[in-house]
């Protein structure tokens, strides 16, 4: 019987060839002939962490810190870790309900899974984190990880220094995925300009971890790590004091003040008003503060020194005297008769003098301010060259403002500088229909019309008076540490720029005793200091502005230029003040102190009367105030159509505190409503529109109310299924 | 005892006990490498019971004494007594409904205190073998015919359809393979073929739309009408032979696997069945899901998770593999399950191809060797047990490493002599012991 069965083992046998044959293949295909597993197990187990290095710190030029790191905490939760926690006292801890805390803990799961941490109360207190580390061990799943934040010791130099802040996703395209989501990078400021020098290098370690993301130990012995290397310092021309004393006098105004030194175009100090704290912008205070800044119309967020735009006013008078002295059109004998206006044009131009001879010359055209003068040299400048054409006149012109820094951007080392405005022929050709001459614009010798400048384009115009005729840039950083070839940064600082090159010396001193009279015996007299010779120059820019669809004529600008001393000019000042009426009042003084602690390094005693009469002087234009209503109240409009409630009202209104009904910093608004608002809740102000919610609600039964089961939370899939089940 | 001892070695096949040592060792290794944590002591974590290598160790020298007894026992013992055994078990598997204890998604098991647990239906795999062969072997037995050969296929079946009724699926399938043994002593070729057409032809259902299998099954059908035609002419019957199994075919592909899966098959399962072939499940119903949701949680992962991580394990052993104790994959536990059913992954990652295919030539060396020992045997008892051997070996062997590397749905098969667990390691143990046995009077006729 066996026997003719003995072939079939052969058939068995080959049907376990068979089959083994098909497993070895597949053991080839898989560890032989595919690459990706070896990737997907790498991913799986290996966690590169990214070891992020100090950045570097900024000094000022007599080597004191600006900013410091420090370190500030945030409490993470891994949900997975989260078993018999204290949760009532953690609650209290952070001020929380239990219900926020549950809420906290699913979107944490929902947004980085079970097994990973996640950030439950970012940037604690100091004092919230003591407690918490005393007791982290009552909330096992809870951790502390430390977050480094820049510390400004001086309080001072916001706008110059910037903030840094997460990447967002238009940064990580940009850096071409160099940065990752969660890195840190300079937002604002020299934080930004010179990312690349104070971020430093990162490291990598490779750990080790398991199917639940728990570290186990370094991969490889950390073969493949690599060590972090801090960011490096900035040595800036910066003077801190200079700088605390600056932004002390621009307190509650609105303006500027930029202060170079005109050998080197460093900037000693740089102040953009209303000025801002620089601690209320980082760790726990940013969430406090950044809303409220923002929204402010006054804009205290923006840097007026490089993008505040400013009519110079007869703060140009100056340089429009060099054009024409470089370009042979005026010698500085040159001289008119002044009547009290320039008749030259159809539009009469008027002086402020009227006595004979203010403008017998160069220099007592300057010192008197004489308008007529001005123009009549402006005209002069774009009508008498060789074509005696007007346009080619003014393209000339326009190339001498450029070559100020003027109308283009300086290359001051910050983000986001504006041009400021020296209108193009183009543009003249296109409003005029190219029917226009040097009389259409003839204000533009006297800094009107189209003109406008920055404050620090005004202050590096300073800079090439002192400097009879060149410029550096104006920059912040004189050096870097350990800087090497490849720091391309500082480079285009050390470049002087000629600005002027056919005045010879008699004419710039011609220049300069006009600027010296206007503080010896001019308008400028408040800004005068014995033993220093300061030149300067004041100026006066009508302003105006659209209130409630009327045109209004506003206090003037006050604005102020100067170089101090004469003989050997160290420091360039340039001085905006908003609704500040003539530039002598206050933009003078503040010069003038700024000139005094800067040269002597002390302010003398009576002089410091000024500095607290300056300081303690609010002038924040009124109309800010009405401006500030109407956009709170069309936001809080806004909001209120978007939603249908109310109760939501007080949320955007800026000043109030959320749920109390009590306004917060701000009572001067207690009173006010917008007008739509009054149908909605009549009799009401805003403060106590939470009490009339219910009243409300019955009013308009027809209008849709927001309602929290209109945006479910997204359940995931086993939730989902788990309902289903239900 | 020394008369004894000589008595014992005497005619053993060296081959096989030292391929069945070598395994238990790489087994035992595995287990280590896998569990193993940094630092621990290893001579102490050996010699304790705490640890799986520990007790795998131990349950090693467990099973050599248990082979020396089943080699001390005289060879007629296994022929006398095997459908008492089977009886024996049959028994021990109908205790398992009202006794059982429960252990993550199985019904099998009986629990003995916390340390021993029992799970019948690995055990009856050597009773149902005994059983097998005692049956075939049988002087009255023409296995020739159709009655003996469905006796024989109902001793097999039997307990698989108590394992299918104790949620052991995976174990139940163990028993088809005795068919390899029927197959040897007589079963005609054209059921294994049957078999393996029905296979394929449910794969084929589960991959391809149905409309679009019918068109092609008719298009095969009127292909071999078109080959055949010469014969149709001559005999009629022919063509009705065709028709019918196209029409079984259809039918199988249109109403059979639907109704399986819908009705027979559990949830979890079909999930685990489509997984492999690469297709998304749609649970029909909430209980249907329902049930997914418990299997998947009870078993902490779903198979297609279990199959993927596996995957990459193997994967990235690459040629030379990582060494031992250094697969990132398996000593971080991205593997579930991997001191037993996914064991071979711990080999693949640690030892690359180059251990893997010695690995596997190892079993394959100790399955060939089995089946010429089986054919050296005079007694017809002896060859079919051998065979029975073999084909347990074989199923367990190819299932294990195909579903380790996604060929196979998850069906928890643990790795002969390898896998982590006391009772497989001590069954299969005996199993061999036995055929060396056998082996040692194998020019006895034994009945």
């Amino acid at each position: 019987m066996p026997v003719f069965n003995q072939s079939r083992q052969t058939v068995i046998k080959l049907i376990f060839a068979a089959t083994f044959l098909i497993i070895v293949v597949r053991l080839v295909i898989l560890q032989i002939f595919s690459d990706k597993y070896k990737l997907q197990a790498f991913d799986n187990a290996v966690y590169r962490k990214v070891i992020y290095p100090d950045r570097g710190i900024i000094f000022d030029r007599n080597g004191k810190a600006i900013l410091n790191n420090t370190i500030i905490y945030d409490l993470t939760v891994t949900p997975y870790e989260v078993k018999k926690v204290d949760t009532f006292y953690l609650c209290s801890l952070l001020n929380i309900d239990t219900a926020e805390f549950k809420s906290r803990i699913v979107t944490s799961i929902l947004k980085n899974g079970r097994y990973r941490p996640s950030v439950f109360e970012g940037l604690l207190s100091l004092e919230l984190q003591a407690k918490l580390e005393e007791n982290i061990w009552r909330f096992p799943g809870f951790t502390l990880v430390e977050r480094p934040i820049r510390t400004y010791p001086y309080n001072a130099a916001a706008h110059l220094l910037g903030d840094i802040g997460e990447v967002d996703t238009a940064i990580i395209r940009r850096s071409n995925y160099f940065y990752q989501m969660g890195d840190y990078v300079g937002r604002s400021g020299m934080e930004q300009y010179y990312e690349s020098v104070l971020m430093g290098q990162r490291g990598i370690q490779n750990l080790i971890k398991d199917n639940r993301n728990r570290i186990q130990g370094s991969w490889e012995k950390g073969k493949f790590d690599t060590s972090a290397i801090a960011g490096r310092n900035l040595r800036t021309y910066l003077d801190i004091e200079l700088q605390q004393l600056a932004e002390k006098l621009m307190s509650n105004k609105v303006g500027s003040v930029v202060a170079i030194d005109p050998k080197t175009g460093g900037i000693l100090a740089m102040v953009s008003g209303p000025v801002i704290n620089p601690n209320d912008l980082t760790g726990t205070n940013r969430q406090k503060n950044y809303a409220r800044l923002a929204l402010d119309v006054s804009a205290p967020l923006m840097n007026r020194a490089t993008r505040g735009l400013y009519e110079p006013g007869s703060t140009f008078k100056p340089i429009g005297g060099l054009v024409a002295l470089d370009l042979g059109v005026i010698t500085p004998s040159f001289g008119m008769s002044c009547a009290g206006a320039y008749y030259g044009c159809s539009k009469v131009i008027k002086c402020e003098h009227h006595n004979p001879g203010h403008a017998a010359n160069l220099r007592l055209a300057l010192a008197n301010s004489c308008n007529s003068y001005f123009s009549q040299i402006y005209r002069m400048t774009l009508d008498n060259n060789k074509d005696r054409n007007t346009k080619k006149g003014y393209a000339r012109w326009e190339d001498y403002m450029n070559s100020f820094g003027w109308g283009e951007r300086l290359g001051v080392d910050l983000p986001n500088e504006l041009p400021g405005s020296i209108p193009d022929t183009a543009l003249y050709n296109k409003v005029y229909r190219n029917q226009w001459n040097s009389c259409t614009n003839v204000t533009l010798g006297i800094g009107q019309d189209k003109m406008q400048v920055t404050p620090v384009q005004l202050a590096n115009s300073m800079c090439v008076i002192a400097n009879k005729g060149y410029y550096y840039t104006p920059h912040f950083v004189e050096k870097i540490d350990n800087e090497t070839a490849k720091d391309s940064l500082l480079n285009k600082f050390r470049v002087k720029h000629e600005a002027l090159t056919h005045i010879p010396d008699e004419a710039y001193e011609a220049i300069h005793a006009g600027m010296q009279d206007v503080v010896e015996s001019g308008t400028a007299r408040s800004a005068k200091i014995p033993g220093i010779s300061i030149c300067a120059k004041t100026g006066t820019a009508e302003k105006y502005t659209v209130l409630d669809g009327k045109r209004i004529k506003l206090p003037n600008n006050s604005m102020f230029v100067c170089f101090a001393p004469r003989e050997n000019p160290q420091i360039a000042i340039a001085v905006a003040v908003e609704n500040a009426g003539f530039g002598s009042t206050w933009a003078a003084p503040i010069a003038s102190i700024l000139i005094e602690k800067y040269l002597t390094d002390s302010i003398r005693t009576e002089r410091m009367k000024d500095v607290e009469r300056i300081s303690a002087a609010n002038l924040m234009p009124s109309y800010l105030k009405r401006k500030q209503f109407i956009a709170d109240s069309t936001r809080a409009y806004f909001y209120f159509n978007l939603r249908k409630d109310s109760s939501y009202i007080k949320k955007y209104l800026r000043g109030y505190k959320a749920g109390t009904g009590i306004p917060g910093n701000q009572p001067a608004k207690k009173q006010v409503i917008h007008p739509a608002q009054k149908e909605v809740a009549p009799n009401h102000t805003i403060a106590q529109s939470q009490k009339t919610n219910t009243g409300k609600k019955e009013n308009n039964k027809n209008i849709p109310l927001y309602k929290k089961e209109d945006h479910p939370v997204v359940l995931n899939d086993k939730t989902r299924i788990k309902s289903l089940i239900k | 005892m020394r008369g004894g001892s000589s008595e014992i070695s005497k005619g053993i096949d060296w081959l096989i006990l030292w391929l069945y040592i070598i395994l238990c060792v790489i087994g035992i290794t595995s287990i280590f490498a896998a569990t193993y944590r940094e630092g621990d002591d290893i001579v102490k974590t050996f010699l304790s019971f705490k640890t799986d290598y520990g007790k795998q160790s131990f349950f090693f020298c467990a099973s050599l004494v248990a082979g020396v007894v089943v080699l001390l026992t005289d060879s007629k013992f296994f022929t006398a007594t095997a459908n008492l055994w089977y009886t024996f078990g049959i028994i021990l598997l109908l205790l398992v409904f009202p006794f059982h204890s429960n252990v993550k998604g199985t019904e099998s098991i009986i629990k003995f205190g916390d340390a021993f647990q029992l799970q019948p239906i690995q055990l009856c795999i050597v009773f149902t073998n005994l059983a097998l062969a005692k049956y075939i072997s049988r002087v009255e037995t023409d296995f020739s015919r159709l009655r003996s050969q469905l006796i024989a296929a109902s001793i097999v079946i039997a307990p698989a359809i108590l394992a299918i009724l104790q949620s052991e699926t995976g174990l139940a399938l163990v028993y088809f393979s005795f068919f390899l043994v029927m197959f040897r002593e007589g079963l005609p070729a054209i059921v294994l073929v049957i078999g393996f057409s029905f296979a394929i032809l449910v794969v084929a259902t589960l991959l391809v739309d149905p409309n679009i299998l019918a068109i092609i099954l008719t298009g095969i059908a009127a292909f071999v009408v078109y080959i055949m035609r010469r014969q149709i002419k001559r005999h009629k019957s022919v063509l009705f032979w065709i028709i019918a199994i196209w029409a079984i075919c259809v039918g199988i592909q249109r109403f059979a696997v639907p109704l399986i899966f819908d009705h027979v098959l559990q949830p979890y399962q079909v999930k685990r069945i489509y997984d492999t072939i690469g297709k998304d499940y749609i649970p029909k119903d909430a209980a249907a899901a329902a049930d997914i949701e418990k299997n998947t949680a009870t078993k902490k992962q779903d198979g297609d998770y279990n199959v993927k991580q596996s995957k990459i394990a193997i994967g990235s052993g690459g040629l030379y593999g990582k060494g031992l104790l250094k697969g990132t994959q398996t000593r971080y536990s991205f593997v579930p399950e991997q001191r037993t059913d996914f064991i071979f992954c711990t080999i693949g990652e640690g030892f690359g191809f180059v251990g893997s295919f010695i690995f596997i030539m190892i079993y394959v060396l100790l399955l060939f060797r089995i089946v010429t020992i089986a054919e050296r045997q005079r007694s017809a008892f002896s060859r079919c047990y051998a065979y029975g051997v073999a084909s347990v070996l074989f199923f367990h062997i190819a299932i294990n490493l195909c579903m380790t590397m996604g060929l196979a749905p998850v069906i928890g098969i643990p790795l002969p002599f390898v896998s982590y667990g006391g009772l497989s390691l001590v069954t299969f143990s005996i199993m061999i012991f036995i055929l060396l046995r056998l082996d040692k009077d194998r020019q006895m006729v034994l009945r």
